[in-house]
C-alpha cells in the first residue's frame, strides 16, 4: 500500500501539491486525473522519491521513502516520467536490461536475461530488440520505457501518461497490457492519465485532483458522475453509460446541460 | 480579400497531413510484419565488437608513443630516450586524465557537450593557484614544496569546485542550456580573477606564476609527474569499479534514481574525481578547452557504445593517440613546434559548435 500524509511538494515558492493525504491499495490499477497543472505529475515524482517533498510523509508498504535506501526502493517501485531523453545511444534491448540494474548492479544473470525477454515479449518489443531508440517512433520508445520498468519487477509501477505519443490502437494495447500486469502478475500499477475514458475502462480505483489538492477519490463508479468531473475539469461533462463501462463526452457537450444533470 | 490566401493554406495542409499518414502507416506495418524484422541489418556500428575496437585505440596508442620515442634516434641515443619518455610519459598521464574525466563529467550531466574545462573547472584551478600565490607570497607559497605543495593545491581545487559547481548543478542541473551559460560566466570570472590578481601582485611573485602555468610537456617535474601519475592511476581503478554505476547515471536524474542509484551521491563524488583529474592535467600542462570534448567523442564514434566500460579507456586511449601522435606529427614530421594544441582546439572548438547545432536541430 502506498500511502501519503499531508504531502506538499514545491518547486521554489511555488507549491504545487498541498496537503495530499492518499491511500493506494496493493493491487489493481489507479488513475490520476485532472487537469492540466493539477499536480499529478509532482505527486508521482515525489511518491517514487524523484523529489522531495515539503512537507508530509509517504509510505510505501511502511517503508518511508526519503529513508529507505534507494535500491532497496527500486526493488519495490519503478517510475516511469513523461519524457525521458537520453543524451546516451542505447539499443531496445540494452534499455529495456537497464531494468534489471537494481537487481543484478549491471551484472546480468540468466535469470535477468529471462526478465528482459518476457518484458519485451509483454510490449511486442521483440523485432525491435537491436535498433537504436533514438531510430524508433514515439510510440516504440514509450512502449520500448514501460518495458524497462516491467523488466525492474517491482511490486507498484508509476506511470506518468503513459500513453502520450501513442496512436489509438497502441493506447489500447498499452492500457491492456498494463491491466493484464495488474491481473495476471499481481502488480500495483498507478497511473496518469488524461483520457478520463482509459480511466473508466481500466481502472479499479480513481484520484481527481485540482490545484494541487484531492478532489475526490474512490472507485471508478464514485468518480465518474457528471458534476463531480464538471467541477473537477471547469467543463461540462456528461457521463453516459455503454456496454456496462462509464464513458465521459466532455466534446462539444452545451454547457447548460449539465446543469440540469 | 484574404479568402484567398486561406483556401491556398487549407488545400497544403492536407496534402502534409497525407505524406505524414503514409509514413506513420509505412512505419506501424513494419513493425507488425516480422517478415522483415530489424535484427536483418543492425546498425554498421556493431558490426565489430567494442572488444576489437578497443584493441585497435590500444594498437594505435602503443604505436604512436613507440613511434614518438623512437624517430630518428641519433647519437646519446639513452640520454634521448630518456628525455622523451619523460615527455611521452606526461602526455598519457595528461591524456588519461584529461580522457577520463570528461566522460565521468559527461555521465553524471547526463550530457554530451559540457565538459570540465568548458565549465571552467580548469580556471578554477589557475585562479587557486593564483589566490595561495597572492595571499602567502612567493616565499610563503613555495615553504610547502613538492607533492606535499601539490596535494594541498589538489585538496583546495576538490573543495572549491564541489562547492561552487555542487551548489550551480543543485540549482541549474535540470537545465543544460542554463548550466552551459552559468559554466561559461563562472570561466570568465574566473579566469578575470587571475588575471586581476596577476596584474596587481608583485613581479618575482608573477614569475613564480608564470613557472608553474606554463609547464610544457617537455620540462614536467619528474617528482610532480610521478605524483601525478599514481593519482591518475588510482582514480582510473576507482571510476572503473563503477562504470555500471556511471552507465544508470548517463540515463538522467530520473531514471537513476528510480533504479536506485543515490543520484547526488554519485554526482558529487563523481565531480570530487573530476576535480582532481583536471587539477592534476592544468598543473602538468596548464589549461585546455576542448581536448576532453574531442577525445571523448572520439572514443564514442570509434567504439560504437556508450557502456563506460569501453569508454572510459577509450575516451583515454584517444587522448593518448591524439596528445602523442599529434605531437609526433608536428613536432618531428611537420616541423611545427608548439601549433598542436591550436589545431586541437580549433577541431575541438568546431565540434562543440556542430555538437550544439545538432541538439539544437533535434
Amino acid at each position: 500500500m502506498i500511502v501519503t500524509e499531508h504531502l506538499q511538494g514545491a518547486y521554489g515558492d511555488t507549491i504545487v501539491v498541498d496537503d495530499v493525504s492518499i491511500a493506494v491499495p496493493r493491487g489493481g490499477v489507479t488513475a490520476l486525473v485532472g487537469p492540466n497543472g493539477a499536480g499529478k505529475s509532482t505527486l508521482l515524482a515525489l511518491v517514487s522519491r524523484l523529489m522531495g517533498p515539503r512537507a508530509g510523509t509517504v509510505t510505501v508498504d511502511g517503508l518511508d521513502v526519503t529513508t529507505t535506501p534507494s535500491d532497496a526502493l527500486a526493488r519495490r517501485l519503478a517510475i516511469l516520467k513523461q519524457d525521458n531523453h537520453l543524451s546516451v545511444r542505447l539499443t531496445v534491448e540494452e534499455l529495456v536490461a537497464f531494468g534489471r540494474y537494481p537487481h543484478s548492479h549491471g551484472r546480468l544473470t540468466a535469470s535477468d536475461h529471462d526478465h528482459v525477454r518476457r518484458a519485451m515479449g509483454y510490449l511486442d518489443l521483440e523485432p525491435l530488440a537491436g535498433r537504436f531508440l533514438d531510430e524508433l517512433s514515439g510510440g516504440q520508445r514509450q512502449r520500448a520505457f514501460v518495458a524497462m520498468v516491467l523488466a525492474q519487477d517491482t511490486d507498484y509501477i508509476l506511470l506518468d501518461e503513459p500513453l502520450n505519443n501513442l496512436d489509438m490502437a497502441h493506447a489500447v494495447r498499452m492500457m491492456s497490457q498494463l491491466r493484464a500486469a495488474a491481473d495476471d502478475l499481481g502488480r500495483t500499477i498507478v497511473i496518469v492519465l488524461h483520457d478520463l475514458n482509459a480511466a473508466a475502462a481500466y481502472a479499479d480505483h480513481m484520484v481527481a485532483m485540482k490545484d494541487g489538492r484531492v478532489a475526490a477519490a474512490g472507485t471508478v463508479a464514485d468518480l465518474m458522475r457528471e458534476d463531480l468531473l464538471s467541477a473537477v475539469f471547469d467543463l461540462p461533462v456528461r457521463v453516459l453509460d455503454v456496454d456496462g463501462v462509464k464513458l465521459a463526452r466532455y466534446y462539444g457537450v452545451p454547457v447548460a446541460s449539465t446543469t440540469s444533470a | 480579400m484574404s479568402a484567398e490566401p486561406r483556401t491556398a493554406t487549407v488545400r497544403t495542409i492536407p496534402a502534409q497531413t497525407t505524406t505524414a499518414n503514409v509514413t506513420q502507416a509505412h512505419t506501424t506495418s513494419e513493425h507488425a510484419t516480422p517478415a522483415h524484422p530489424a535484427r536483418t541489418h543492425p546498425a554498421p556500428s556493431r558490426a565489430v565488437g567494442p572488444g576489437v575496437r578497443l584493441a585497435a585505440l590500444a594498437v594505435v596508442a602503443a604505436a604512436v608513443c613507440a613511434l614518438y620515442l623512437a624517430w630518428g634516434l641519433t647519437g646519446n641515443w639513452q640520454f634521448l630516450i630518456g628525455r622523451r619518455a619523460l615527455t611521452v610519459a606526461t602526455m598519457v598521464v595528461v591524456a588519461v586524465a584529461i580522457g577520463m574525466s570528461t566522460v565521468l563529467f559527461h555521465a553524471v550531466t547526463a550530457n554530451r557537450i559540457l565538459t570540465p574545462s568548458v565549465m571552467g573547472l580548469d580556471a578554477l584551478y589557475l585562479a587557486l593557484q593564483t589566490a595561495i600565490v597572492f595571499a602567502l607570497g612567493a616565499q610563503g607559497a613555495s615553504l610547502v614544496a613538492g607533492p606535499a605543495r601539490f596535494v594541498l593545491e589538489l585538496a583546495a581545487m576538490v573543495g572549491a569546485s564541489v562547492a561552487l559547481f555542487g551548489l550551480v548543478m543543485g540549482r541549474f542541473g535540470r537545465s543544460l542550456t542554463l548550466l552551459l551559460l552559468v559554466g561559461i560566466l563562472l570561466g570568465g570570472l574566473l579566469r578575470g580573477v587571475s588575471s586581476f590578481l596577476q596584474r596587481i601582485m608583485a613581479p618575482q611573485e608573477f614569475i613564480v606564476l608564470q613557472d608553474r602555468f606554463f609547464a610544457d610537456f617537455t620540462g614536467a617535474d619528474p617528482v610532480l609527474l610521478g605524483t601525478s601519475g599514481v593519482l591518475v592511476a588510482v582514480l582510473g581503478v576507482l571510476v572503473w569499479t563503477r562504470r555500471h554505476e556511471l552507465d544508470v547515471v548517463a540515463l538522467g536524474h530520473d531514471l537513476a534514481v528510480c533504479l536506485g542509484v543515490r543520484h547526488r551521491r554519485v554526482t558529487m563524488q563523481a565531480l570530487a574525481i573530476v576535480a582532481l583529474l583536471v587539477g592534476v592535467a592544468t598543473a602538468l600542462v596548464g589549461p585546455t578547452l576542448f581536448f576532453g570534448l574531442l577525445v571523448a567523442h572520439l572514443a564514442y564514434a570509434v567504439l560504437g557504445t556508450d557502456r563506460h566500460a569501453w569508454t572510459l579507456p577509450g575516451a583515454a586511449l584517444s587522448g593518448v593517440i591524439a596528445l602523442v601522435g599529434g605531437q609526433f606529427l608536428f613536432e618531428r614530421v611537420l616541423g611545427l613546434e608548439g601549433s598542436l594544441s591550436m589545431v586541437v582546439e580549433f577541431v575541438g572548438g568546431l565540434l562543440f559548435i556542430g555538437l550544439i547545432l545538432r541538439r539544437t536541430r533535434s
